[in-house]
């Protein structure tokens, strides 16, 4: 059966592998766009965009200007950073630039690793929980997650770590 | 012959009369009834409306109203909003201000709808007019931060500055400093429109602060969550108010601030703003909920779950703007959740997308028109439409005087039947006997035309785009529609025949739009010279009209009544016909 493989019908360029690295975002990632995985769509199967009518349909540019700012957040490279949880056999990997701050992107993990993260205060941490959600940026240093303004936190997290246990609590009461 | 009945009042009775009537409807009719009526009129008339700036110079209007405090003006065609109108078109106010400068400094009011405003314009109305009061520019441009500068400067009795949807060049924030510390008459503050990314909130604070009988508030995008709670604890009497970015890193003091400042303004019936809008601080809002009548979301980019928990709070809502976030599921919440809605628009969220990004379709439509008794006004953006649904509207809402629809691809079909939505359409008309303003949709045949030219008399306004088969649906309009004062089209089979065969009808109308159809140069040269009282207007980009031949379909056309003749600001793209258009372009 081996000549099969080389008259079977696949997409691709003759030669290459047909590898289709679907990139599946998040569930997250399509109510943020509005895409609905659109986006994997249209890199694949759909026709090419149609030329726009001038003034059709008939939306004020305020309100274009509004919907392209959101679509333009989605678009661009991502930041992909590894996500690993104590006691977790494998990492998981999540693009930092589809959530809109701290809330949507713990609401994330705690989906991924099915855990609660406790509430967050500048003083205590992570209070009323086994865990606490960490980082580690620029510098290499291990950071709690929701110090710095959000814009800022993106930029310098390299990857994050849950703690758990007594090292979780441990980190927030320190002095 | 009969001896006439002389009205024995004095003018001074009859004009404490008229002083009753303030419609411009019925004002204009009050004047009509004799001449001593008409002369008393003009003297008593304090408001005027022109709704084309063109259509009457202002010399003229200030010759017959001597003694006006408030004018209102309208520029462009309704169509410049989606950008089919070029720049430099017109509509510029300089020349009405400096006429109003030198006639009479008692000028309290200018409320301008897309007209060109300049900064010089802006200073001249600043220096003229002593008891200048309310200035409303509503979809303006030409004006920057440094014009308004100089109102916040000299207009000391300055009570409303509203820029709503304006394109105002942002140079500097700190405009607003420009009030002086001993100014506090402002009443509504609208300034929804400014981008600049520096505000000058000390000075907004400052402002609000001192401005006590402040009722209306509408801050912009650039104004952060946190600073809103500092703003509103100045305002509690606050009736309107427009928040600035709704986003903020999540913190309990900013949350619980902001909830407790909001709750403490008992007046608040309007809200609006939400820019970038995440749900963790809605809930902020919850507590005035109960009494708003008026909620802005169409820049909320919130998902349904969170869209319909906020509109369950608001059981006395009367007026809705939503993105289409809200899906058929929320609008059935929405019908059965607020009875009292009268408005409502569903703005859509990627529509430039080719496939639906979210499940809103017809039925929510026909689930508020089904729940909602008093709904009247609605604009609708969706990707599919039927016939059935759309009778199911009209016989349920028969009340409608507003009904913009758009199905966002041209020419969809009835999704059901394949079939033009020439009946549903047609049931709307029908059915909505007091039906003002219409903007139609999808598939369309000369049929709907006659529908509309057979039912549609109270009809004002229609807008129509691609749709039609023939001269014949334009000719079912333009004749049937006793009440039509407006009338815009684009991308229509429509060309000659039908125009030129109801020329008289546009001398009862205000404004004709007709572009991307197939009137031609000719027709277009006949009718200016057939017709002195109207101006016809060649909008052409591509270069002299005459440079192609005569049966070439004119780009567009623009045809409005006016006693004032042809203008002479027109910029090059633009040519009017009339008696020596012949040879003045050849």
């Amino acid at each position: 059966m081996e000549g099969c493989v080389a008259t079977e019908l696949r997409l691709g360029l003759p030669g290459t592998d047909n590898v289709r690295n679907k990139k599946r975002p998040l569930q997250e990632a399509d109510e943020e766009c509005g895409a609905n995985g659109k986006s994997d769509a249209q890199d694949e199967t759909a026709p090419p965009a149609k030329a726009q009518i001038v003034g059709w349909p008939p939306i004020r540019s305020y309100r274009k200007n509004n919907i392209q700012a959101k679509k333009n957040d989605c678009e661009g490279p991502g930041i992909y950073i590894k996500v690993s949880m104590d006691g977790a056999p494998y990492l998981r990997k999540i693009d930092l630039k589809v959530y809109s701050g701290y809330p949507d992107l713990l609401q994330a993990l705690e989906n991924m690793f099915k855990f609660t993260i406790g509430k967050y205060s500048e003083r205590e941490g992570y209070k009323g929980s086994d865990y606490a959600p960490t980082y580690e940026d620029k510098d290499g240093d291990w950071m709690l997650v929701g110090d710095d303004p959000w814009k800022m936190f993106i930029t310098s997290c390299k990857r994050l770590r849950i703690m758990k246990g007594s090292e979780a609590r441990g980190l927030g009461c320190d002095v | 012959m009969h001896k006439k009945m002389a009205f024995s009042f004095p003018d001074e009775v009859l004009e404490h009369v008229f002083s009753f009537i303030q419609s411009d409807k019925d004002r204009n009719a009050v004047s009509m009834v004799c001449k001593s009526w008409y002369e008393i009129e003009r003297w008593c008339r304090r408001k005027v409306f022109v709704g084309n700036c063109y259509a009457v110079s202002p010399r003229m209007v200030i010759r017959r109203f001597p003694e006006f405090r408030s004018i209102e003006l309208k520029g462009k065609p309704h169509f410049a909003d989606f950008n089919l109108v070029p720049d430099g078109w017109g509509g510029y106010v300089f020349p009405w201000i400096a006429e109003m400068a030198g006639a009479y400094p008692w000028l309290e009011e200018i409320r301008l709808k897309r007209m060109v405003v300049t900064d010089e314009s802006l200073e001249l109305i600043a220096k003229s007019f002593k008891n200048f009061k309310v200035l409303v520019l509503s979809s303006c441009e030409g004006f920057s931060t440094d014009g308004l500068a100089a109102i916040a400067a000299s207009c000391k009795n300055l009570k409303e500055l509203d820029l709503r949807d304006c394109e105002v060049d942002d140079l500097s924030a700190h405009w607003l400093s420009h009030f002086p510390e001993t100014y506090t008459s402002l009443v509504s503050l609208n300034i929804s429109c400014l981008g600049s990314d520096e505000a000058s909130f000390s000075a907004l604070e400052r402002l609000v602060r001192r401005c006590t009988n402040l009722k209306t508030l509408r801050l912009n995008r650039a104004v952060p969550l946190d600073k809103i709670a500092n703003i509103l604890r100045h305002a509690p009497q606050l009736v309107e108010f427009g928040t600035g970015t709704y986003t903020a890193d999540v913190r309990p003091d900013v949350y619980s601030d902001l909830a407790g400042v909001l709750s403490s303004c008992k007046e608040l019936k309007s809200l609006s703003g939400f820019w970038d809008v995440i749900p963790d601080y809605l809930p902020a809002i919850y507590p005035v909920c109960s009494k708003l009548t008026s909620l802005n979301l169409s820049y909320a980019t919130i998902q349904s779950p969170d869209l319909i928990k906020l509109v369950s709070h608001c059981p006395n809502l009367q007026r809705l703007l939503v993105l289409d976030y809200i899906e058929d599921s929320g609008l059935e919440v929405l019908a059965s959740s607020c009875k009292d809605l009268q408005e409502l628009r569903v703005f859509p969220s990627d529509p430039f997308g080719a496939e639906p990004n979210v499940s809103l379709t017809e039925q929510g439509l026909v689930a508020v028109s089904l729940g909602c008794p008093k709904l009247q006004s609605v604009l609708y953006f969706c990707r599919r439409m039927s016939n059935e649904a759309l009778v199911t509207i009209a016989r349920s809402r028969p009340n409608f005087t507003r009904f913009r629809l758009c199905i966002i691809e041209p020419k969809t079909a009835d999704y059901l039947t394949l079939e033009p939505l020439d009946v549903g359409f047609g049931a709307i008309v029908q059915y909505c006997k007091d039906l003002r303003r219409l903007s139609l949709s999808g598939l369309l045949t000369d049929r709907v035309f006659e529908y509309i030219g057979t039912y549609a008399k109270k009809l004002e306004m229609l807008s129509v785009a691609f749709a039609g088969d023939s001269d014949l649906g334009l000719h079912h309009v333009l004749s049937g529609c006793e009440s039509l004062r407006k009338l815009e089209i684009r991308d229509c089979p429509f060309g000659d025949k039908a125009l030129l065969a109801n020329a008289a009808k546009l001398e009862t109308m205000r404004s004709l739009w007709i572009s991307s159809c197939a009137v031609s140069f000719a027709a277009c040269k006949l009718l200016g010279q057939k017709m002195p009282r109207l101006n016809v207007e060649v909008i052409d980009e591509r270069g002299p009209p005459d440079s192609r031949p005569e049966n070439c379909p004119v780009d567009k056309l623009y045809i409005y009544r006016s006693i004032a003749g042809p203008r002479f600001d027109m910029p090059p793209f633009v040519w009017t016909m009339d008696e020596d258009s012949g040879l003045r372009l050849s």
